[in-house]
């Protein structure tokens, strides 16, 4: 089977790879990029554990095709936090022990960034329908809610 | 405990060691482990839920580009039937081992048939479609009625019921009987004033754990295997993979990776045996994933039940006498957890006659696993639920009927031993003082009690405390932490030592750089493995004090240790100087080498964790959909190591428990295939079904624990059923006695009372 060849931007960096045309991007960051932080729970587009931001845009990676990120810059987990400093949504989730396993997370801190860069003050209700394609398991979503709401406090340059 | 301990750094909420890493995708899952030149591995799986397996023919799936190794059950060794034991589920390793792999039949619709290895997952997945295998189909059997009515099909022809009398004449579905009783329940149910009587359903649920399971597993020509893996214990990953392939447990290395939640889905295995197999035959590293399909039919869910429970009473509230029948589906294979299922679920109540049945049940959907207070969320539904019918009857509060009756320190638990310090009576007054147990309630809305229980596990763990040159510390131990455990380490070594919570460091084993330790379940980890840590800390701290005693040239009786120094003792030698834990570790070379505290026990005296919850829902009329508005979760943590890490127990556990009370359940069709095998179809909760769920930890210290720690993670999960059940009840007036609560069964009861 003949490989496609991508050139595109991922966290900021050009990036080219070669894939299979119907391969998933999840596969491909995962597989023949090494960025394992963009988690796979279903491959279904259900759980959000491989949410990813295209072109700063919320999606499930599993159901986007490698070949569609041609030109189309993608920010993941990795990309999130600056070097030596993390973002305040990563950090407020530590603050607030808003995880347990941890798999989750990096699809909910990804999902988050995409609600509070678009709406800075959301509400609580607004927070839970924005997270409602991120499935968690071990937290019951108390401390999540309570982490974005703070991390979004943060950011709009309120104390907490 | 004479007085409460008074604490520096515990029963604070620092930030987890590991944190950082699981906020940035550093860290690593089962998944994300690779080696150069791997290849991937994928398994058949049986189409029919109960057939003969006549003939396999992989020649074809061999032949293909890319593919370098099939294995079938002809590829393992014959296992002997021997009990698993150190595990949290029960079970055989021969069962196990036709679990990982079928031989002679399938016994559930997605049982492993078949694996391959290839050099990609698209190849794997071609190769797995090329494998032909011929059944012979068989009636599958799907329940319990089915499963033990006369003349059933058997899933194993060579079962004979164990725990009955005399070996019976012929085989069975039902694997095991068992009996609790005390007192004369004929006798009791006869002073009462008031008799309720019900009979129970649960679903099969799954604990729905996010990350899939996974493992990369790579050996020798030497024999001679390192497997990577996502498990709640990787020493019985390594001791079931020896069992199952025949190797000796020396020859396998298991290194845990960070593991994406398992509730006790994650204490057996499934594809590590396979992928040290493909390995062995392809001469190459072996990755092997489950997808989410997979997940749900070919890894090991929680039992349907079928419960009936009577209860009698005086008119003041006084139980007189008890009664459970409680029969689980084990699923393919022997080892539901009927057994404390059964010890639970009279647990929170003081009775003097009492008869418990219990009943192992085989059925044709994948082995049981554990999950979460095994057995106790179904065998306590029930009796919580009747128990909501009982004070209904008496006109009581449901919260007084339970103090009436409620177990306190010295009772008899119907289990056996005598209860030490317990706080159930102290959740009890805490629900009934809860401002949410007096809001009023609107139109459609009611209210649910429940209480849980959960035994909580001791068992084994090793622990070591290393001083670095520096004087910071490493504690190295060996339970993956499912849950911010590695925090609880950290703080229970700095309490000990006295030092800051940041110089701890904790890091997770392997099976070669480890103490052997039991799995992450039980609830045991901050309890005994926390008990490990303290003892190895306390270890040090002796070492430490002959060190600097040594120093100074004095006698070791005549130092102390405090806050992090050795000083000399009052009144003597006032001039020495403390030593600090960094300027003995600067001279360790010279007063006797590295300074390193250990520990391994077997830990006794786990303390039983009671919880109380308040459920408030509103039933919509229409749909029949139920939402929760509030809840309330209520429950004695013994001493709450870190307080924050304790409620998020509470509050997973509530939504887990709502979860199965209101949508959770396998569907199956007609021949035994699960219909919704997925998240969109099998409807765990999400952020927007919740509300944020308020949490009031309970401590009454556990006198057998340096701390006062008892576990926290199982208990959440037991009450909030009932509790949700009991809040339906309270809302429509009309008690539904099979779950989940979902809209179309709610609606058919509501059409019903029409």
């Amino acid at each position: 089977m003949t490989k496609l060849h991508i050139e595109t931007e991922i966290n900021g960096q050009p990036v080219e790879f070669l894939c299979e045309p119907a391969q998933s991007l999840l596969e491909t960051l995962r597989e023949e990029l090494n960025l394992t932080g963009t988690k796979e729970g279903c491959s279904t587009g259900d759980c959000g554990a491989c949410s990813v931001l295209l072109n700063g845009r919320l999606v499930c990676s599993c159901l986007v095709l490698a070949p569609e990120v041609q030109g189309v810059p993608v920010t993941t987990i990795e990309g999130i936090a600056e070097p030596n400093r993390l973002h305040p949504i990563q950090q407020k989730f530590l603050e607030h022990a808003a995880l347990q396993c941890g798999i989750c997370t990096p699809g909910l801190i990804v999902a988050t960034k995409a609600l509070l860069d678009e709406t800075p003050d959301p509400s609580e209700e607004e927070i839970r329908y924005w997270l409602a394609g991120n499935l968690c398991r071990c937290t019951g979503y108390d401390k999540i809610i309570r982490a974005v709401q703070d991390a979004a406090r943060t950011m709009r340059g309120e104390a907490a | 405990m004479s007085q409460p301990k008074q604490f520096k750094v515990v029963g604070t909420r620092p930030i987890r060691p590991d944190g950082v890493d699981k906020v940035t995708g550093r860290a690593n899952f089962g998944a994300d482990y690779s080696l150069p030149g791997m290849l991937y591995g994928r398994v058949a799986r049986s189409p029919h839920a109960h057939a003969r397996i006549k003939r396999i023919d992989v020649a074809a799936a061999l032949a293909q580009d890319g593919v370098h190794a099939v294995i079938t059950g002809a590829d393992f060794p014959r296992v002997g039937s021997e009990e698993i034991t150190g595990g949290e589920g029960g079970g055989d390793y021969a069962d196990l081992a036709r679990n990982v792999m079928a031989r002679e039949k399938v016994l559930y619709h997605g049982h492993a048939v078949a694996a391959v290895a290839a050099v990609s997952p698209a190849a794997a997945e071609r190769a797995i479609a090329a494998i032909a295998v011929e059944y012979e189909v068989l009636p599958p059997v799907m329940d319990i009625e089915t499963a033990m009515a006369p003349g059933a099909t058997l899933l194993d022809e060579h079962l004979f019921t164990q725990g009955l009398p005399e070996k019976p004449q012929s085989p069975s579905n039902v694997a095991q009987v068992m009996q609790i009783k005390r007192g004369d329940v004929e006798q009791g149910f006869a002073q009462a004033d008031v008799i309720v009587e019900e009979e129970f359903r649960t679903p099969t649920v799954h604990q729905g754990y996010i990350e899939p399971h996974a493992c990369l597993a790579t050996i020798n020509e030497g024999g001679q295997a390192t497997v990577w893996c996502s498990t709640q214990g990787h020493f019985d990953v390594r001791s079931s993979s020896a069992k199952v392939l025949g190797m000796n447990v020396s020859d396998i290395r298991v290194v845990p990776s960070e593991i994406g939640g398992g509730f006790g889905g994650k204490t057996t295995i499934y594809l590590e045996p396979l992928a040290i197999l493909l390995s062995r035959k392809s001469g190459r590293a072996v990755k092997m994933t489950m997808n989410r399909d997979e997940v749900f039919r070919a890894s090991g869910p929680a039992s349907a039940t079928l419960s009936r429970i009577k209860i009698g009473a005086k008119q003041d509230g006084t139980i007189t006498a008890m009664y459970a029948w409680l029969a689980y589906e084990a699923g393919a294979f022997k080892g539901s957890p009927m057994m404390p299922g059964a010890m639970c679920v009279f647990a929170p109540y003081d009775t003097p006659n009492f008869l418990i049945e219990g009943y192992d049940v085989l059925v044709n959907k994948p082995k049981v696993a554990a999950y979460r207070a095994p057995g106790a969320p179904q065998s306590m539904y029930a009796c919580e639920s009747l128990l909501d019918e009982l004070s209904r009857k008496l006109a009581m509060d449901p919260i007084d009927l339970r103090l009436k009756n409620a177990v306190k320190e010295g009772s008899q638990a119907a289990y056996g031993p005598k209860f030490n310090a317990i706080g159930f009576r102290d959740c009890l007054t805490a629900a009934k003082n809860h401002p949410n147990y007096k809001r009023p309630l609107g139109k459609d809305e009611g209210r649910g009690v429940a209480a849980g229980f959960w035994f909580n596990a001791g068992m084994q763990s090793s622990a070591e405390v290393h001083i670095n040159e520096d004087g910071t510390v490493t504690v190295i131990e060996g339970n993956p932490d499912i849950g911010g455990s590695r925090a609880s380490m950290a703080l229970m070594a700095a309490e000990e030592l006295g030092v800051p919570y940041d110089r701890v460091r904790v890091q997770v084993a392997d099976t070669e750089s480890a103490g052997y330790t039991n799995v992450t379940g039980g609830s045991r980890v901050t309890f005994a493995t926390g008990m490990a840590v303290i003892e190895a800390a306390r270890d040090i701290i002796r070492q430490l004090k002959q060190r600097a005693a040594a120093t100074w040239g004095i006698e070791a009786d005549m130092v102390d240790w405090e806050d992090g120094k050795v000083i000399p003792k009052p009144g003597v030698n006032a001039d020495l100087k403390p030593l600090t834990l960094a300027n003995i570790a600067a001279t360790s070379a010279r007063t006797g080498g590295p300074l390193l505290g250990r520990a391994s026990l077997n830990a006794r005296g786990a303390g039983p964790g009671f919880s109380v919850n308040l459920a408030d829902v509103k039933v919509d009329r229409d749909t029949g959909k139920v939402d929760v508005l509030r809840f309330t979760a209520i429950q004695d943590a013994g001493k709450a190591i870190h307080p924050s890490y304790v409620e998020g127990q509470m509050q997973g556990g509530a939504a887990q428990g709502l979860g199965w009370a209101l949508n959770e359940e396998y569907c199956y069709d007609a021949n035994g295939v699960m219909e919704n095998a997925g998240f969109l179809d099998y409807r765990m909760p999400v952020a927007s079904d919740l509300p944020m769920i308020d949490t009031q930890i309970i401590e009454v210290p556990n006198p057998t624990h340096p701390y006062g720690v008892r576990g926290v993670g199982e208990t959440p999960i037991v009450a909030p059923l009932a509790a949700a059940a009991n809040a339906v009840r309270d809302a429509i007036g009309i008690r539904i006695t099979t779950l989940p609560l979902s809209p179309p069964r709610v609606l058919e009861a509501l059409d019903g009372a029409a």
